[in-house]
């Protein structure tokens, strides 16, 4: 019958078509994927053993770091292991150099360090890439200290299991870093891991390892890293220079009529030592400072984010912020990382 | 009717361009081939690999860990610090749900590795050891075992992941448990993996799980986990047989790295074979068993991974001269040190001898004597040691200084056994007398007789008074021995281990000049050691080392074309070293030995 064969003839076009479609769909595969094993080794030479401050109370002494440029930018997780002037950067082939602290970023807990050598292999940030759940990962890091001089640095592998804002504590207190993260998990909340590289399947980075964190809601600790996206802006305000102090030969721009430490109610430790870190002594009774918070004890480490390296770079640079305009404090009290804003109040 | 048709295929067509839009969703049916075969070779090769782990469990519930069966009569590998507290006699599972017998055969303290045997089949499904120096950062491995004791149903637990880094250096817990070139892997590996096996993707025993990094979250995997590799044990293996407890090496010297990043000599005994073979203070290490040496690290994953007596190839520099050598590894302990550290602590102090002197006993109380005794104490109850199964019992001896004097002696019997069919000298205690020449110096003649061991040397007439101790008789000179040598080596052949002295089975080493390793059979008599070194092929003798001080160098002797005399096979070429130098290659044209064995040996 008519009807019938035009009807079985629509159906097997029905068929054909909804094929055709869906092959289109199908996504292509088949293509060769490098092993981990090429891949780890192929990015090691870009990866940085660093050696600071710390070594007592569980604090180790040692951090993770890799290349950005090949003239010997190091990009790192900003730590109390960089508290120290005296800060041993050791490539992948056991090269040592003294590292020079270029910058960092306190909200986002990164900071650039520079060797003096050139022709380094360097992760470039401008072909770093976004992950999505359920990517691939490989973290390049020296947790526990594990690889010394031309050692390579451990890999590990997991996958991305959810890219989500970060909220959580360091030891009892929250991070500053509120921005999105990858969280993973490849075991990367171990010692000495921070700053190290996340890459994808591929070898290409897809962001940095973050600091031993723990969850507040669920107490457990976490394992992300921080997209290279978050980072760019920071990075490349560091490079230009603009969170290293600015020199106390300076003499353009200096307002009239500066903020002053006293102004502000901030006395700080007695400035004896070459460079003496600017810990507050004491705070003035119904000062704008002690309106805000500030302690004794309390440790200034950026004003107007630049670093507040010394007593004599933190009074510098004060001298150069007029008094009618705000002064933004980081300071570390305890482990604690806290932002606060000060202004002198207006007189009736 | 067409209306309904033009509806599905504009519906259809509208879900299919929705999926395309949309790449994360994906149909089932759409994984590609490759992914499917990659699964089912790994599921191939974990249960080909699940075959030979065992779970190992210490009687009396104490405890346990796990193991692999590495040759079908049941030979298995795990971690000293599993098998220890087991103790001698211990129980192993296999996933084919039974429960076997084992027995402890050697130790290795301090590279936390235990040898054991499984009793009861010569059919054991074993692993494939493979080279764990072709294991590369990156590659998949797998992790096979009884992590937290999962295993009730004797089903090992498997963990997947990635090799993390290869030749690792993990400090020991005082001298013990050193993790020297190991392999570092973030496959969960948990307490109760310790002594399980470590495979490759493709199922192939790569190493052996041990240790972790721990930190705030205690002792579970934090994803770093580390395997003592097979290579190391490989090398430990003949001497692991040997039922001993064995030591690791050291070099005599200490190194550190300096400004420039060189590995330089910081320390060096003077009595260590590696200053006899010129190593000085302030040299740099260049190449230490076939290996480059460029970090402290490095140095000490070569040392870790060799036993205490192997002789080990050094490359060092001075003055931008570069030397090449090979160097006999001491030990880190002496025997009476490592079987302190590795033994029990006493149960409890015994009774403390007490109450009554007798000259208290003076009727009308006098004043007891000496100080007032303290209270007798009762020591707490023994514990029963858990009795050794009879099947197991007949595996084990117990001596002291070895984990299982059984197959020392097992050892000893099949290589002395094997050698001594061919060279068929037992009893041939009479007179020898061996001629020949060394080449382009003259004639030598040997006379190794009962009373008399002299022999003339293109040099002069040498002796051995056997009255004398051995260790300061080393005629001819510069040979460091060769007759007292010859004499002891005669006395083997003659009298066998048994009578020879204390002779044990070393385990297998390397020999200078050879390939592969050899088996070692260890006599003391008349106070100097020496060595004899077996073919595990041909079983013949292919040399001796005479030690008349541990701290010397031996008189080395190669033992080379053997021909058959009278149904005898015996060497007609011997080469001789001593320290540094070729002493003499010493090519015998005859041996003169007494007709038949001796019957019973008439005392005058």
């Amino acid at each position: 019958m008519i009807y019938h064969e035009t009807q079985q003839r629509c159906f097997t076009w029905l068929i054909s078509s909804g094929l055709l479609i869906a092959a289109m769909a199908a996504p292509s595969h088949g293509q060769e994927t490098t092993s981990f094993s090429t891949v780890s080794a192929s990015q090691q030479s870009k990866m940085v053993k660093i050696y600071g401050a710390g070594g007592i109370k569980g604090l180790e002494a040692y951090q993770s770091a890799f290349l950005i440029s090949e003239k010997g930018h190091i990009l790192t997780a900003w730590s109390y292991v960089l508290d120290t002037d005296y800060i041993t950067a050791v490539l992948n082939d056991g090269r040592k150099f003294q590292a020079t602290l270029v910058g960092a970023d306190p909200r986002l807990e990164i900071a650039v360090l520079k060797i003096d050598t050139d022709r380094l292999d360097f992760f470039a940030r401008n072909t770093a890439v976004d992950l999505e759940s359920g990517d691939r990962v490989l973290a390049f890091s020296n947790l526990y200290g594990v690889a010394t001089g031309d050692e390579p640095a451990s890999v590990l592998h997991g996958i991305v299991a959810a890219k989500a804002p970060l909220d959580a504590r360091r030891g009892a207190f929250k991070t500053t870093y509120r921005g999105p993260v990858f969280i993973l998990d490849a075991m990367t909340n171990n010692p000495g891991a921070a700053g190290g590289a996340l890459t994808n399947r591929e070898g290409k980075l897809a962001g940095i390892l973050g600091k031993e964190l723990r969850n507040s809601l669920s107490n457990t600790w976490l394992n992300y890293a921080i997209p290279m996206a978050e980072l760019n802006d920071a990075i490349d305000d560091i490079l230009a220079g603009k969170t290293r102090p600015r020199s106390v030969d300076e003499t353009a721009n200096r307002p009239d009529q500066p903020h002053t430490l006293h102004k502000l109610g901030i006395l700080l430790v007695p400035d004896l030592l070459t460079k003496t870190p600017p810990y507050i002594d004491r705070i003035r009774n119904d000062s704008p400072a002690a309106s805000k918070g500030l302690k004794a004890d309390d440790l200034i480490l950026f004003i107007n984010d630049r670093m507040a390296e010394s007593c004599k770079t933190l009074k510098n640079e004060l001298s150069l912020i007029d008094q009618i305009d705000t002064v933004q404090l980081i300071i570390q009290r305890g482990q604690e990382l806290l932002e606060l804003e000060l202004k002198l109040e207006e007189k009736n | 009717m067409k209306r309904l048709m033009c509806w599905c295929i504009f519906s259809l067509a509208v879900s299919a361009l929705a999926e395309t839009n949309n790449p994360s969703v994906v149909a089932a049916q759409e994984i590609p081939p490759a992914v499917i075969k990659a699964q089912q070779a790994r599921i191939a090769a974990i249960a080909r690999a699940s075959k030979s782990a065992i779970s190992v469990f210490a009687p009396g519930g104490k405890g346990g860990g796990s193991g692999v069966v590495i040759t079908p009569d049941g030979y298995a590998l795990t971690n000293f610090h599993v098998a220890k507290p087991a103790g001698s006699a211990m129980k192993c599972s296999m996933p084919d749900d039974r429960l076997y017998d084992a027995v402890i055969v050697g130790i290795d303290p301090v590279g936390d590795v235990a040898m054991i045997k499984l009793l009861g089949r010569d059919d054991f499904p074993a692993a494939t050891m493979v080279d764990s120096d072709q294991v590369k950062v990156g590659d998949w491995c797998f992790a096979i075992g009884n992590p937290f004791l999962l295993a009730t149903d004797f089903q090992p637990t498997v963990t997947y992941g990635i090799v993390s880094g290869v030749h690792r250096y993990q400090y020991p817990a005082g001298t013990l448990l050193e993790y020297a070139d190991c392999i570092q892997t973030d496959a969960s590996i948990n307490p109760g993996n310790s002594g399980g096996p470590l495979f490759n993707a493709n199922g192939d025993l790569i190493g052996i799980n041990g240790r972790g990094s721990f930190e705030k979250r205690g002792r579970v995997n934090v994803g770093v986990g580390y395997a003592i590799s097979i290579n190391q044990i490989k090398h430990f293996m003949g001497y692991l047989r040997s039922g001993r407890i064995l030591d690791h090496a050291t070099l005599g010297a200490t190194v550190a790295t300096d400004e420039g990043g060189r590995v330089i000599v910081t320390n060096i005994l003077e009595s260590s074979d590696a200053y006899r073979r010129g190593l000085r203070y302030g040299d740099e290490i260049v190449s230490f068993g076939n290996r480059r040496i460029s970090t402290v690290n490095g140095f000490k994953n070569v040392l870790g991974i060799f036993p205490r007596g192997w002789r080990v190839p050094l490359t060092y520099q001075r003055d931008a001269k570069t030397y090449e050598t090979f160097v006999r590894l001491s030990g880190v302990h002496s025997p009476e040190q490592l079987l302190a550290k590795i033994q029990r602590p006493a149960q409890g102090a015994p009774p403390k001898p007490g109450g009554e002197r007798p000259g208290n006993k003076k009727p009308g109380g006098g004043k007891p004597e000496g100080k007032p005794q303290p209270p007798r104490r009762p020591g707490p109850p023994a514990q029963a040691a858990p009795k050794m199964p009879a099947a197991v019992a007949k595996y084990f001896k117990a001596r002291r200084g070895y984990a299982n004097y059984y197959f020392n002696t097992l050892n000893r019997n099949r290589v002395w056994d094997r050698f001594a069919a061919e060279a068929n000298c037992q009893q041939l205690d009479g007179k020898w007398t061996l001629s020949g020449k060394i080449a382009n110096r003259g004639d030598v003649e040997i006379i190794l007789d009962e009373q008399e061991i002299r022999a003339d040397f293109p040099q002069g007439q040498v002796r051995v008074d056997l009255t004398k101790d051995f260790d300061t008789q080393l005629a001819p000179a510069g040979s460091g021995g060769l007759l007292v040598s010859l004499h002891l080596w005669k006395k083997l052949l003659t009298t066998g281990p048994a009578q020879f002295g204390d002779v044990y089975y070393l385990g297998t080493a390397p020999v200078l000049n050879q390939e592969g390793v050899y088996d070692v059979l260890v006599g003391t008599r008349n106070v100097v050691e020496t060595r004899f070194m077996f073919d595990p092929q041909s079983g013949k003798m292919i040399g001796l080392e005479m030690y008349p001080d541990l701290s010397l160098d031996p008189c080395e002797i190669s033992f080379s074309d053997y021909r058959e005399i009278n149904g005898r096979s015996l060497p007609h070429q011997l080469k001789v070293r001593y320290g540094n130098n070729e002493f003499a290659v010493v090519e015998l044209t005859n041996y003169a030995i007494p007709a038949q064995k001796k019957q019973e040996t008439k005392k005058p």
